[in-house]
């Protein structure tokens, strides 16, 4: 079986020997990998976003792209050109290096985030003992980026959005920290690749009775409340805040927002279909039996996209059919009903996992 | 709050939005319900079909003569609300030596018309008519003035 | 260079409100129209309209047409329900001439009103859920109207602004499509009803957001002058319809729906009412279209007898007035409109005081605004 490891150590050797320098090795090797990185990332919000189009509008009885290329899939590459192509303006009274900077910061926390997630079996980039705390620790610097970009385009608007964010992801984080630590004390691991290998016999969301159904459905609610997607879009609210906290910015830079909240969509579902639905791990039921060997011959890929692209779905279905909440509606939803409910529900999960009752 | 009420109350809600996603993962599965045509293949295809009444342009149809029923009359002229007719009349020597207002042009201002059919309505002789057309769009504005009546046309006999 | 913004009076006043201009160029205005909110956090303190940016002088600029001419203009002031605005001109026209209108226009141009009202009420629900931040039910809304249209199409030759109505009657016979076309959309309007429910009314973020806000009590909606919907959300009862029946409005029977609260969630509920009334009203009178002539006789130039003459009738979005001042010539003295949008418009600042920016924007949306009828 490849891995990651394997080929990387294969182009390690390679480069080697065509590049003595050490130095320059490193060097070469990191532009390598941070194009790939790159040019995955762009190319999987090119499809996030064709893919969002596409449900919008058969949702809304419409037919959604289909001029660029075959059934519009080039349109959102033709949108990208647009907008790098397009003035990249910074407003005269904003606070000029703030300004320039947020995108930025936007960007590098989803791609650090990244770093752990499990594709497939031997495909993890960064298979570290604390993946979960990571993952959830550092999505959380982007609300860092969010706030410099309301403050600094001095905009009332973006002002408000930005504030309206920071409010948001601070209290939604608790629900999502909660959720993932039900898995966590039945797995007894936050490396990733553990809490893979603990669903071969069945995912979590199966094994773990109701308790583990209800972290799911909060994870869930409170991932979309993270991302700032509808129903939570309050940051951006178009018919309230015009654009919230990116009315200011054009161009390459409004793009940069845009390419951070579709890999941040990437990540949450991914990490729900890792801790809940068992990531590349194939649908197994009980020890060893015919239908099991059958499910082994998918490939981890197809079932860790799968269950991706399944929840990125429903975040989507949620999108294009509810209304946005109201602010303090948005703050009751989290204090008053799902860190109530998660706190109860961890003392549920870890009674299970103490005593042994899931499957 | 008790206990029972907050617990229906997260169910009931829970329904509430599930009912909505119902609707639209119900369009979403289903493609035929999706009422957008798409423009200009639908010229083609004969999808795209103007009702006879659709006001496009103000039309004056000439027959296989070149002949028109346009007297000169002016009373469209009179009743356009923001002046988007202007009729150029001359006088004509008829065979038998008399003179009769007869059009010279028939100025139209397609970009001030407002397509209310008022000038129909008024025309005692029917000589003008609302036309299909309704892709107007052109790069000068000089081209959205028209002379309706052909040239050389002529008025067509019998019409008073 | 930041501090300097900081402090100029248009940004932060000295009380520490935060001053923010909402249009008039917005994504919830639905045209131009200028709110300056005054904020306390996300609180509104305090809402100013400014109004004027789409103000084209209709009202003198129909002291300059003929009484026959006059009708189409009253198009682009409510552009949603046109065909209603023209009614009224009409009607006023035929009260100064004396004129009967025969049976037959009278009817239709009761249905053609009623199908306005109901495109009318789509848009609103579809521009509602936008406001809300529910993308889908525009377009849901859309289909329904769509198929409006295409009836308006056949029979007027216009979608929008139909001009379809002059003085004495109507400009043509309805098309022989127009009556199973019309039971058609019946059929169909009422189960894509339900749809609209299912979608947004049962919806409990939909409910949680408006109920119990923008309240508008019973005495400030009569102090305000509001009228339509909003009006009798809060229990004043002003159908026009029904306490001056114009038309064929008098041989139909249908109810007037009155709220008791006066809430956002009340006038959303009392829309959504109407919008099966009027399908009930048009279902009395497709199937008993008398007969006769379409257009009652009337001179080429018509010239009104001196005096004023005053029509009032119910649009989508309550009572509109037409006087008209004659002086006996042939175009009038003086033209002045009652638009229902300008004083629905100013109970604004009075149910949004005390409310979320959030809500402001979902109360605009249920006192379902048409700024070129407020500006005219």
């Amino acid at each position: 079986m490849i891995t990651l490891s394997e080929i990387a150590h294969n182009i390690h050797v390679k480069l080697s020997g065509a590049i003595t320098n050490e130095t320059l090795l490193s060097i070469t090797e990191m532009a390598i990998v941070g194009i790939i990185l790159l040019g995955s990332l762009v190319m999987l919000s090119f499809f996030l976003g064709y893919m969002e189009r596409k449900v919008a509008a058969f949702m809304q009885i419409r037919l959604g792209p289909n001029r660029v290329g075959p059934k519009g899939s080039l349109q959102i590459v033709a949108d990208t050109v647009k907008l790098l192509f397009k003035e990249g303006l910074t407003p005269n009274a904003s606070d000029k290096f703030l300004f320039n900077t947020a995108p930025y910061i936007m960007v590098i926390t989803t791609m650090l985030v990244i770093a752990p997630i499990a594709y497939s079996s031997g495909f993890q980039i960064w298979d570290t003992s604390i993946g979960v705390l990571y993952v959830s620790s550092v999505s959380s610097v982007s609300v860092i980026g969010i706030l410099m970009a309301g403050w600094s385009s001095n905009n009332k608007y973006s002002l408000l959005g930005a504030m309206r964010c920071g409010a948001q992801i601070v209290s939604y984080e608790l629900s999502i920290g909660l959720s993932l630590i039900a898995i966590v004390v039945l797995t007894g691991s936050l490396r990733m690749s553990d809490i893979v290998m603990s669903q071969a016999d069945g995912w979590w969301i199966f094994k773990g009775h109701i308790p583990v159904l209800i972290a799911f459905v909060i994870f869930i609610i409170a991932s979309t409340a993270e991302i700032n997607r509808a129903p939570f879009d309050l940051a951006e609210a178009e018919s309230e805040l015009t654009a919230g906290f990116h009315t200011e910015y054009s161009g390459m830079k409004f793009a940069m927002f845009l390419l951070a909240e579709y890999i941040n969509l990437f990540i949450v579902c991914a990490m729900g279909a890792t801790l809940f639905l068992g990531g590349w791990m194939p649908l197994h039921f009980g020890a060893d039996n015919a239908f099991n060997h059958a499910m082994d011959y998918i490939p981890g890929f197809v079932w860790f996209f799968g269950k991706t692209f399944f929840l990125i779905f429903v975040i989507m279905w949620f999108r294009w059919t509810f209304p946005r909440l109201r602010i303090d509606q948005l703050l009751n939803l989290e204090w008053k009903y799902l860190l109530p409910i998660s706190m109860i529900n961890i003392l549920l999960v870890t009674i299970i996992a103490i005593f042994g009752w899931h499957f | 709050m008790g206990l029972g009420s907050y617990i229906s109350t997260v169910f009931s809600s829970v329904k509430s939005l599930l009912s909505g996603m119902k609707l639209t993962g119900y369009y979403f599965t289903h493609h035929k319900e999706i009422v957008t045509q798409q423009y200009p293949e639908n010229k083609r295809e004969g999808a795209l079909i103007l009702p006879e009444r659709f006001r496009g342009e103000v039309t004056m149809p000439h027959d296989e003569n070149n002949e028109h029923r346009c007297t000169g009359c002016q009373s469209c002229e009179l009743s356009c609300p923001n002046g988007s007719i202007k009729i150029i009349t001359k006088q004509e020597v008829q065979p038998d030596g008399k003179k009769k207002k007869a059009i010279d042009t028939w100025v139209y201002h397609l970009d001030m018309c407002t397509f209310c059919n008022l000038c129909i309505e008024a025309c005692p002789t029917q000589a003008i008519v609302m036309g299909q057309e309704f892709e107007h769009s052109v790069f000068d504005k000089k081209k959205l003035k028209k002379i309706l009546n052909k040239p050389d046309s002529k008025l067509k006999a019998g019409v008073e | 260079m930041i501090e300097h913004n900081l402090l100029e009076p248009d940004m932060i006043t000295e009380d520490g409100d935060f001053v923010i201009n909402i249009g008039p160029q917005h994504p919830s205005t639905h045209g131009v129209l200028h709110l300056k909110v005054w904020l306390d956090g996300e609180t509104v303190k305090k809402v100013e309209p400014h109004l004027g940016y789409i103000h084209r002088s209709i009202e003198k600029m129909c002291e300059s047409l003929s009484y026959r001419q006059y009708i189409f203009s009253t198009s682009r002031m409510d552009y949603l329900s046109a065909h209603i605005n023209n009614q009224a001109c009409a009607l006023a026209v035929e009260m100064g001439l004396g004129v009967e209108v025969p049976d037959r226009a009278k009817v239709i141009r009761t249905i053609l009103a009623e199908l306005t009202r109901l495109a009318s009420h789509a848009l609103w629900w579809g521009c509602m859920g936008l406001d809300l931040g529910a993308v889908t039910p525009f377009f849901y809304a859309f289909r329904e109207r769509e198929f409006i249209n295409d009836i308006m199409e056949e029979t007027c030759g216009a979608r929008l602004t139909q001009n379809f109505i002059v003085p004495g009657g109507l400009m043509a016979d309805i098309h022989p499509n127009f009556v199973p076309k019309t039971k058609e959309l019946i059929k169909m309007f009422r189960a894509n009803i339900d749809e609209y429910n299912q979608l947004l009314t049962g919806n409990v973020i939909f409910q949680q957001r408006t109920q119990n806000v923008g309240f508008l009590s019973k005495e400030a909606a009569i102090s305000y002058g509001t009228s339509g919907p909003v009006a009798r959300a809060s229990g004043v009862s002003c159908d026009v319809r029904k306490h001056y029946p114009y038309d064929a409005y008098d041989r139909v029977q249908f109810k007037e729906i009155l709220g008791t609260t006066g809430d956002s969630w009340e006038r959303y509920v009392i829309r959504i009412d109407e919008m099966r009334e009027s399908l009930s009203i048009i279902e009395q009178l497709i199937d008993n279209i008398p007969e006769g002539d379409i257009v009652a006789k009337t001179k080429q130039v018509i010239k009104l007898p001196k005096g004023e003459f005053y029509s009032r009738v119910e649009t989508a979005r309550g009572e509109l007035g037409v006087l008209l001042v004659s002086d006996g010539g042939s175009t009038p003295y003086r033209v002045k409109f009652r638009s229902p949008n300008f004083s629905n418009l100013s109970a604004l600042g009075h149910i949004a005081k005390g409310s979320k920016i959030g809500d402001l924007v979902a109360m605009m949306a249920t006192l379902d605004l048409v700024i070129p009828d407020v500006d005219r």
